[in-house]
Parts: C-alpha cells; structure tokens; sequence
C-alpha cells in the first residue's frame, strides 16, 4: 500500500450552506399533532367523529329548545307516524320519541364517557401503582384484580343496581366496578416494560421521585395504548348500559335510555314497527361510529400496527 | 490526594428464581471490587459484554443496592443514604447513558429534558433562568439554543447523547459515570462525544468513570484503567503503562483484539486468543474466574482466588505474580 501524503491543497472549506447542516426544517410537531395528523387520513373515522359531535350537540340541544318534555304524556297523540311536529311519531302514551331519544343520547353517551373516563383514572393510578412499585405490592394488587375478574359482569351490576337503586349512579357504579380492571392489567404491563429503560433510570439518577417517575415519564408514554382502550371502552359501556336497561334492570321509564326505549317499542313491535327502528338505529350508528373513532385511534397511535 | 469516589470491595449480586424448595441462587454480576477515582481524573472500565461493567456503574449511583461493601464519595459512605443526603448525593454524582435513542423522554422537548433537574432540584428560581441556562447548555454541548422546543425524536444519536450531556450538566456535578456513551454511535461522531467530554472535563473538573469496550477510545480518554472480568477487577494501571505492558494474561487476550489500522500490521500479529465462552455468572469458577480460559492456569488457581496487588506500577490480581 503506498502512503498518501496529506497535503493542505486535498482540502476545502465548507461552504456556508453547509455549515448550516444542525438547522431543522421541519417544523416541530407533539406527539398529539402527528397522531391527529394520521387520524385525519382515516375517512371512516372522521364520518364517525362528525356523527358524534352531531348527536352530542343534538342531544344537548334537543331536549332545552323542543316544545315537548320527555315524559309528556299526550293521551289524544298516541302512536303517530312520523311528522313535521314528531320528526320521529310518538308512542304508545303520546310522548315526542324525538325528544326521548336525544333525551337517551345523553344517558347514553354521558354513562359511555364518564365510565370510561372514571376507568381510565382508576386503571392508571392502580396499574401504574403495581407495575412501578412491584414485588410484593404488585403481587397483592394484582391478585384482587383476578379475583374481582372471576365474578360476572352482570352478576356485580345486578348487585349493585339492587343495592343503589335503577338509576344512572348506580350503573355508572356497576359498569365502573370490573371494566376498569383491563385497563389496570393494561397500564401495570406497559409500565413494567417502561421501567427499566434508560430514560426512566435517568430520570432516577437525576433525583426525581417516584410520583413524577411515574406520571411524568412512565404514564406519558403508554398514552398511545391507553388513549386506544378508552375510545374501546367506551362502546362497551353504552352497549352494556343498553343491555340493562333493555332487559328492564338499567334506567327505568318514565326516564328514557336507548336501551329502555327499544324496549317499550317490543311490545308494539307488530302494530307500529317504526317505533323500534329509532333507538335501535340510534345505539347502531353510534356503536358503528365509536368502532370507527376507536379503529382510527389506533391505527393513529400505533403506525406500525395494521 | 483523596479520592473523590472510592470503591470498597463492592458486591451486587441479584437474586434468581429458582424452585420453591431449591438453595436461593445469585447472579454474581458484581464480586468483590474495589478501586478509587481521583478528582479530575477519568477512570475507564474495560471487558467483555456481560462482565457486570453496567452494573458496577449503576451500583455507585444507586439505580441498583449494593449487596455487600460500600461506597465512599468526598469522604462520606454512600451506600446506604437516604432522603435529603442521596438528593445531594445525586446533585453531585451523574450518569450518562449508553443508548441516545432511549435515555430521553420521547414526550418531552429538549427544553423540559435539560430543565428537569433544575425542577427537581429547585436549581434556579424562575422559569425564565431556568430556559437562559438550558439554551447555554445546549451551546456548551454545541447545539443551537433554539433548539430548545424541538423533541428527541427531531435529531440524530450524536446529539441526542449532547443533550444527555447537556441534562447532566445542568446539575454542575463533581463525577459522571459514563456508561459506554459512543457505544452506539457512528465512529466520527464517537471522536466528537469524546472530545466534548474532556472539553467539558477541563472546563469543569469533573471526575469521569468510562466504560466502554472500545479500547481504543478508553485509552484514549482515561488516566488510568481497569479492566475487568466476570464481575472483579482483574488489573488496574496507568492507561499508558496497562497498554504498553498488559500483566493479566486476560488483559493481553484483550488487547491483542484492538484491531490495528494497517493491513499488513493485522495479518502478521499475533492474537493471544481466548479459548471458549465467558463462564455463567451464575456458576463463577472457583479460585480465579479466568482460569477455565487462561492459557497459563496453574494448579492454585482453582484453589485460591487472587487478591489485587501492587506489581510494578500497576495492580494485578494473577497468581503469576505471586
């Protein structure tokens, strides 16, 4: 190999546009932005996003502004078809179904959101509990939580609508006692795999305490598979909600959930079928858009799951 | 001179599940080291993967309890504080990380990163000082102050490792365990990172535990050496000194494996190579750890385990030198 002398000519000085190469173009974008960014590429997902804020807004409104109250009884209307006065007829007893179903909509959507809202807290202050302390304290948490899960659903929110009495405290109670254990398992897991990594031990040698560990660092980062279970669980919610009430356990009449409404409407199912069609095609919709939202989520947190 | 760290036979072993009614099992990660780093001095760790380097740096500050032996730093026993004096412990006493792509939090800006231990630590009063000194950390690391709302994820290995120096700095502190800080980074920029950690060395007089399993880097940056094998130290020397003349036949193994620059250099060398696997650190050789590969195993290696002592001017734990 023959030697190369290194002389001051085989050289050149950068020019100035590369002395600029530390300059970022991009523009800096949150970890918030770039997932809405990729959920606004999801057609199905936005449609069941405009279709939600629709029926919220509705079902907020609706009920202030309407002529009629939800339990008005109209003995000499019963069974109307639908109306420029009934958008959607009237029942057996002469009340606006309108009226009743945005009334339902938000029994509905507001026990769909607020479990999964009082879940999402729950699981992460427990789940994030036992998979950061672990050992023992681990140990103990997570065996109540599979006892807890041994018990039905149904059986637990039977119980407790029997004990509260049929009211929406009492199935939010219900509903809350066992869904919020997925998300626990869920949190404990992705907190356990956290852990160790080196920003975590970072933030230890830094000083940090546990809770801002724990919150500022762990919790933040399993955002992506957390805010994903939430847009899951809340179907999940409404659709049980509906179950009970449906089944005559949930909200009872005079007050009005999807649930109770398309179980008023069985009983004229042969007479006036139309009235059946309303709720029922309300919970669809709705469980069809949240599948929606919820699909988009996570294909927006987690680009590389398809 | 004191040392600012001391390190006084030093174990951490951790436990390994075994069956209910099975003798509890250790994993030897650390066995019994000891050695000192003076003030300004850069001490590099030398060996193999799994020869519980890692673990011996994160035992000094305290991400893992050392199971036996203890830590003296300025003069103080540090293995077993707590409360308010292991939060001045750790104003003092830092860490770098070996993996750029992992040791940030991918949620915060650089801004927040560099600004977290002044938070935790109540450095400066305002929020304002707080940005004036994160953009002058960022300058010192040679990044651009307004580089200061951008996040992790916006730049390459070798500045995510200036912004981890710069985190670190944000504290002043006297001693920085850098766990294998070029490790994963291309070779130019390796020269760089290295090069801002002795700029960053002189400017401040901060002591530095390398490690790495580069040995041309360590050898480059560190005033003295150690390397080590199967959780103990088996030499000790200056940097220069343990180059030029290896005692531990483990440390000439190692060694005679630094690739040489030269083509015709490499072929014609000879490599004392090392025979086998590195035994289990669960099942540790008796007497010396090394001698189920050392070429020149004698008798009473199986027997006694070799201390450290003073040969020459270094320190060496072989019975060839008994």
């Amino acid at each position: 190999m023959e030697d190369i002398k290194l002389t001051a000519d085989l050289f050149e000085p950068l020019s100035e546009e590369e002395k600029n190469s530390e300059f970022i173009a991009a523009k800096s974008k949150t970890y918030l932005q770039d997932a809405w960014g990729r959920f606004k590429k999801n057609k199905l997902a936005l449609a069941g996003l405009a279709f939600l804020i629709v029926m919220t807004v509705l079902a907020i409104t609706v009920p202030m502004f309407s002529p009629f109250e939800y339990d008005l009884m109209d003995l000499t209307s019963v069974n109307l078809m639908p109306s420029l006065l009934h958008p959607m007829g009237t029942d057996k007893f002469g009340r606006d179904i309108f009226v009743r179903i945005m009334y339902g909509a938000r029994i509905s959507l507001s026990v769909g959101f607020a479990s999964a809202f009082i879940c999402l807290f729950i699981g992460i202050v427990y789940g994030g509990i036992a998979g950061y302390v672990g050992g023992k304290v681990d140990m103990v948490l997570m065996r109540i939580v599979d006892i807890i899960y041994s018990i039905p659903t149904l059986l637990i929110v039977i119980l407790i609508m029997l004990i509260f009495g049929s009211n929406i405290v009492s199935i939010l109670i219900g509903l809350c006692a066992t869904a919020w254990m997925g998300m626990a398992r869920l949190v404990r897991a992705q907190v356990l795999s956290l852990k160790e990594q080196e920003f975590a031990l970072a933030a230890y040698v830094l000083g940090a305490s546990k809770m801002r560990i724990l919150f500022k660092h762990l919790i933040i980062n399993c955002m992506g598979p957390i805010i994903v279970n939430v847009t899951l669980m809340v179907p999940s919610a409404i659709f049980t909600e509906a179950f009970l009430s449906f089944v005559g356990i949930g909200i009872s009449a005079p007050a009005a959930s999807w649930g109770t409404l398309a179980n008023e409407a069985r009983s004229l199912i042969e007479s006036h079928p139309i009235q059946i069609i309303w709720p029922v095609a309300s919970i669809c919709l709705t469980m069809l858009s949240l599948n929606f939202i919820g699909d988009g989520v996570s294909d927006a947190f987690d680009p590389k799951k398809k | 001179m004191e040392p600012i760290l001391k390190v006084e036979n030093l174990k951490t072993f951790f436990p390994v599940a075994t069956s209910m009614f099975g003798k509890k099992k250790y994993l030897k990660a650390v066995n019994d080291v000891s050695f000192e780093v003076f003030e300004n001095e850069t001490f590099g760790l030398v060996g193999e993967s799994g020869c519980g380097k890692s673990t011996l740096g994160r035992t000094i500050v305290k991400i893992y309890e050392p199971t036996d032996g203890k830590v003296w730093f300025e003069g103080k026993d540090v293995s077993t504080i707590k409360g308010d004096e292991l939060k001045k412990f750790r104003k003092d006493a830092q860490m770098i990380f070996q993996d750029p792509y992992a040791s940030l939090n991918s949620r915060m800006t650089v801004g927040e990163i560099i600004r977290e231990p002044m938070d935790i630590h109540d450095l400066y009063p305002t929020s304002k000082e707080k940005d004036e000194k994160a953009s002058e950390l960022l300058e010192i690391v040679g990044l651009k102050p307004d580089h200061i709302r951008r996040y992790p994820h916006e730049f390459s290995g070798g500045q995510r490792q200036r912004i981890s120096i710069a985190r670190t700095l944000a504290l002043n502190p006297k001693f920085i365990v850098c766990d294998e800080p070029i490790s994963a980074l291309d070779v130019s920029i390796q020269a760089q990172i290295i090069n801002l950690l002795e700029k960053i060395q002189e400017e401040r007089n901060i002591s530095y535990l390398f490690i790495a399993h580069d040995l041309g880097a360590v050898k480059h940056i560190s005033d003295r050496i150690g390397a080590m094998y199967l959780g103990s130290l088996v030499e000790v020397g200056e940097s220069n000194e343990l180059y030029r003349n290896p005692l531990h036949p483990y440390t000439r193994a190692l060694l005679s494996a630094i690739p040489i620059p030269d083509p015709h250099l490499m072929r014609n060398r000879e490599i004392a190579a090392i025979d086998g696997e590195i035994p289990s650190p669960l099942n540790v050789p008796s007497g010396c750890a090394f001698r189920t590969r050392c070429p020149m195993a004698m008798e009473v290696c199986a027997k006694d385990t070799p201390k450290l002592r003073k040969v020459g001017n270094s320190q060496v734990a072989c019975h060839l030198y008994d």
